[in-house]
């Protein structure tokens, strides 16, 4: 995307819709003010979309808290000044800040649920905003239904009357969206606005954004960690590093030409342009960001740089620009390509031949207030020895169900199977025998929920070892050092508790613990979306690493097509509880996909610039309580046949050796391509059969 | 600034600092706990709770340090002597000096509230936990059991209790305890449903833990913190229920024996004759005591949150 020029509206045309100049602000954390902003300066002209990146901790949020002075409690602005549209909005007393707020500036935050209340019917939380601003009931009816519009709801009238657990998370999104542009704000800022969700649903929000920016003259401050989302949405991005920006230029000069070992490490750490465990490894940066109220050196990235020279220790990196409007803060810009490329991998990756574990024909049922709930329908899989199944779908696809089965937590339904090395597994965790208990393991997906608070990582270890593989005393407590090792977690970790540790180590905590029983195989359950991207790319490495030394296979579950990508042999696209598509990676990424797959992959943002063709899915997931007649996909497909596709359900077709899927279009069908109007897909979306 | 809509994103703003390595490795391995100590150390309030409660339980302890006339002891001024220099806080109808009463008073109260208060918190703490662990039916009976009690009026319940069992200590003190553990165990069990969908809690389930280590050793630990508010909060609570029993005369044998709840239950009539000091003072006693602990309860619970 390239830079649009500030719109020359009448009235502002030379105030930036925000400008913040050297704000230095701080938390105070029991008692002790710690700074979290060190001197961040930018600007947002009109017009313009704005992307502020980075690890989380090095206040992203509170730069976009502060541009509406919407400050917890315990902060405190120590220096600097937050203008918008000529206004100083440091000096602001209460009321004028309101009014502000309420007239000039709005800010939508991550998780809709939450910023809507649940008790009240959408029309009356919308019709709000604009009584706010001084209009009439009927008035600010109207306005709402309007602004419901503006947004592409089509039916307005039936959402105003809903309640917000009647809609999905992308159509509150939207609504929360619409509620924020009730003031038709000069300044919008976004934090984090997709995070949590679906990438379908990611999708469709940011469409929306995007075909809603023609039409507004706003300027937008986009918080996001996600590299892609900024690379599609703004014009230029602010890279931030422990409370100040160290990189800010177009997105394509960033992107393409990063200026800043920090943004190179970024960059380095996703895996872009269908990367392989295969290829390469990723690039870690290594050691952590320096904590909220930590005393920096002259530069903040210097402990983790690897061309840090002397210089870097003594005086302040100055500003060097790199081109129009590009600059970073490195004395060293020039020998930003001194920046080792990760490695390349030498070792190969060896599939085995003979199936560890296999899951035949096993279904799920729930029994829901009288109701049977399908929730895995006759899935069958199977790991071989070494390899990694990666699983893909939306929330509410039975992914985790699928995991929680397989390690016995629930008990699969009669008929089904799961077997070890070809015996039969007993269905609960608690019936089956030792063997079977450590054959697998899960890593899960938020480690701050995973580990016991009040142990600590000795004893969190220490237990897993004792229980599964029966080895006691000294014994276990080598054996707890040693996997603690394999984790690259030093000694004096383990005597630390969860709190203290950094996301990255406490995931590494957890995969210690999945390995403490030598498994067979390791259900991965979304183990690095919780994580920066620096940190996911360690755990990565070292879920690759281990995989080769300990020849586990990974039944690895995930949102982000690109992990996937890098890390699976295999992927199975899984919907309402069926798999609809299993191949080999390269199958799945090369060749004629399943029509559901071919929307799942199109949706993904991409850090390399624009997907083009992108395929938006209807609606949200049916209910798996009542799931449509037919091919269960026939509801959201974009070449659904009709008369076939809603009567006669699919059988599984093997198209090539170990690629199958469940659809009744033949290659030619499929492969021939699409194009759909994403604002028509926004506007029918209300249709979805959960409202 | 704006209050309301400071607070109300407070939250989204600290989860941010919750996200970022806040913790250094560097750090002492207890720094959490030492600054949220120092939080509490240096609360007005908490130091403010703690004087007055170590005050009453100093007079619980040796009551002869302060003061050197006996509870039951016929001072020289006489009955029915307004405070002044003869006797600090007056004197009551038998001639009995009010402030020495009040020191001595302070013994019972302390014995009972905060027995019956660490029996029904331990009770209370394990109920809570096997009925938010293991939900089904063990949580629908317990529940119902519960409800039960609590929809019985404390008056009527010490009725019960005392004309069945007798006023004896222990009995006032189970009475106490037995009122107490529903509430205690409503709290505890909240906590171990929000505990028991963490996922460390299916980690264990999945290397087939005993339903007993989990709640023991894996949630336990994990609540303490809450068990630690909730001792406090009702120990508050149990001072002023032991008064009120005292008060209505279903506590000890001996309507002379020193104890604030008889003291203000035998006195408070004279209120209209303007004899005020016998009633009042025994009942400032018991408010202090009530704050006091509250304001540490407070002060606990806000050090804990911060």
């Amino acid at each position: 995307m390239t830079t649009t020029e500030p719109l020359p509206t009448e009235t502002e045309a030379e105030h930036p819709a925000l400008a913040i100049d050297g704000l230095e602000m701080s938390y105070i954390v029991r008692g002790t003010p710690r700074a979290v902003l060190r001197g961040v300066s930018f600007e947002v002209r009109a017009g313009e979309a704005y992307g502020l990146v980075g690890e989380s901790g090095c206040g992203k949020s509170t730069t976009a808290y502060a541009a509406l002075r919407y400050l917890p409690g315990n902060g405190r602005i120590d220096a600097g000044r937050v203008e918008s549209g000529g206004q100083e909005l440091t000096a602001m007393s209460g009321r004028e800040l309101r009014e502000f707020r309420a007239q000039r500036a709005s800010m939508v935050f991550q998780d809709p649920v939450q910023a809507v209340n649940p008790v009240l019917k959408i029309g009356k939380q919308v019709s709000e905003a604009f009584k706010v601003m001084g209009q009439s009931n009927s008035e600010a009816h109207a306005s709402a239904l309007a602004a419901l519009k503006r947004v592409r709801i089509a039916a307005p009238e039936s959402v105003m009357d809903r309640y917000p657990h009647q809609l999905s998370g992308g159509m509150l999104q939207r609504v929360v969206i619409a509620m924020a542009l009730a003031c038709d704000p000069t300044l919008l800022v976004l934090d984090e606005p997709t995070t949590g969700l679906d990438a379908t649903v990611e999708a469709e929000v940011l469409d929306l954004v995007r075909d809603l920016r023609s039409e507004l003259n706003s300027a937008i401050l986009l918080i996001a960690h996600n590299l892609g989302v900024i690379r599609t949405m703004c014009d230029r991005v602010g890279v931030m590093y422990a409370g100040r920006i160290v990189e800010e230029g177009t997105v394509d000069e960033v992107f393409d030409n990063p200026s800043h070992p920090y943004t190179k490490g970024l960059l380095n750490s996703i895996p872009r342009r269908g990367l392989r465990k295969t290829d390469r490894e990723l690039f870690a940066i290594p050691g952590s960001a320096p904590p909220i109220g930590a005393s920096l050196p002259t530069c903040t990235y210097i402990d983790r740089c690897p061309i840090a020279t002397e210089i870097c220790r003594t005086d302040v990196p100055p500003i060097v620009d790199r081109s129009d409007g590009h600059w970073t803060r490195c004395h060293d810009a020039d020998r930003i390509s001194d920046v080792p490329e990760p490695q390349e991998v030498t070792v190969n990756y060896n599939v085995g031949t003979e199936q560890v574990i296999g899951v035949n024909g096993v279904s799920k049922t729930f029994r829901q207030r009288g109701h049977d709930v399908p929730a895995l329908v006759s899935v069958d899989l199977g790991f071989a020895e070494g390899e990694t199944l990666g699983l893909v779908g939306e929330s509410g696809s039975g992914k985790s169900t699928l995991a929680k089965t397989m390690l016995g937590v629930h008990a699969a339904d009669e008929g089904g199977a799961i077997t070890l090395r070809g015996r039969q597994m007993a269905g609960k965790a608690t019936a089956r025998v030792e063997e079977s208990v450590r054959a697998i393991s899960m890593v899960f997906q938020n480690p701050d929920s995973a580990l016991n608070r009040s142990w600590t990582v000795r004893r969190i270890l220490h237990r897993s070892v004792v229980k599964l593989t029966g080895v006691k005393g000294a014994a276990a407590d080598k054996r707890v050092e040693e996997i603690a090792e394999a984790m690259q977690l030093s000694p004096r970790h383990l005597d630390m508790r969860p709190r203290q540790l950094s996301g990255g180590l406490k995931q590494r905590v957890a995969i210690a613990r999945a390995f403490a029983g030598d498994p067979e195989v390791v259900v991965c359950d979304e183990p690095t979306s919780a994580l920066d991207v620096s940190v996911q790319a360690a755990i990565l490495n070292l879920l690759a690493g281990l995989q080769n030394e300990e020849r586990t296979s990974y039944l690895f579950i995930s949102h982000d097509i690109g992990v996937v990508r890098y890390l699976a042999d295999r992927i199975a696209v899984m919907y309402l509880g069926r798999i609809m598509e299993i191949g080999s990676t390269a199958t799945m990424f090369n060749g004629t996909n399943h029509p559901y797959t071919e929307a799942l992959l199109s949706a993904v943002p991409s850090v390399d610039g624009i997907a083009e063709d992108r395929i938006p899915l209807m609606g949200a997931i049916p209910s798996p309580a009542n799931p449509p007649s037919g091919c269960v996909f026939h509801t959201r497909c974009h070449r659904a046949i009709k008369g076939l596709c809603e009567v006669t359900e699919p059988q599984m077709v093997e198209l090539s050796a170990g690629h199958s899927m469940k659809c009744h279009l033949t290659v030619e069908q499929l492969s021939e391509p699409v194009h759909i109007d994403p604002a028509a897909v926004l506007a029918v979306a209300i249709d979805d059969p959960l409202a | 600034m704006s209050e309301t809509s400071d607070l109300a994103n407070g939250d989204a703003a600290k989860s941010e600092l919750d996200r970022g390595p806040t913790t250094s490795e560097r750090s002492a391995k207890n720094q959490i706990r030492r600054e949220q100590l120092r939080v509490l150390y240096r609360s007005p309030g908490f130091l403010f709770g703690v004087l007055i409660v170590g005050f009453w339980v100093f007079a619980a302890l040796w009551p002869s340090l302060l003061t050197s006339v006996g509870p039951k002891e016929f001072v020289e001024a006489g009955p029915r002597v307004k405070p002044g220099s003869e006797a600090w806080l007056g004197t009551d109808k038998n001639g009995w000096d009010v402030y020495a009463r009040i020191i001595y008073g302070a013994r019972p109260i302390l014995i009972v509230a905060p027995i019956a208060t660490a029996m029904a918190v331990i009770v209370g703490t394990m109920l809570g936990l096997v009925m938010g662990y293991y939900r089904g039916w063990v949580d629908e009976v317990l529940s119902r059991v519960i409800e039960a009690i609590l929809s019985i009026p404390i008056i009527l319940m010490a009725i019960l209790v005392v004309f069945t069992f007798g006023r004896s200590t222990p009995v006032i003190i189970g009475t106490i305890a037995v009122l107490f553990v529903p509430a205690i165990t409503r709290t505890i069990r909240s906590a171990a449903i929000a505990e028991s969908d963490l996922d460390y809690v299916m980690s264990a389930k999945m290397r087939g833990e005993s339903g007993l280590f989990i709640v023991g050793r894996e949630i336990l630990p994990n609540v303490t913190g809450l068990v630690v508010v909730e001792l406090t909060v009702r120990l508050g609570y149990a001072v002023f229920t032991y008064a009120t029993l005292a008060f209505l005369g279903f506590v000890g044998s001996n309507i002379t024996d020193a104890d604030w709840g008889i003291d203000v239950s035998q006195n408070y009539e004279q209120i209209v004759r303007d004899i005020w000091w016998p009633s009042i003072f025994p009942a400032i006693a018991i408010a202090s005591l009530v704050i006091g602990v509250n304001l540490i309860a407070d002060s606990i619970d806000k050090a804990l949150k911060s």
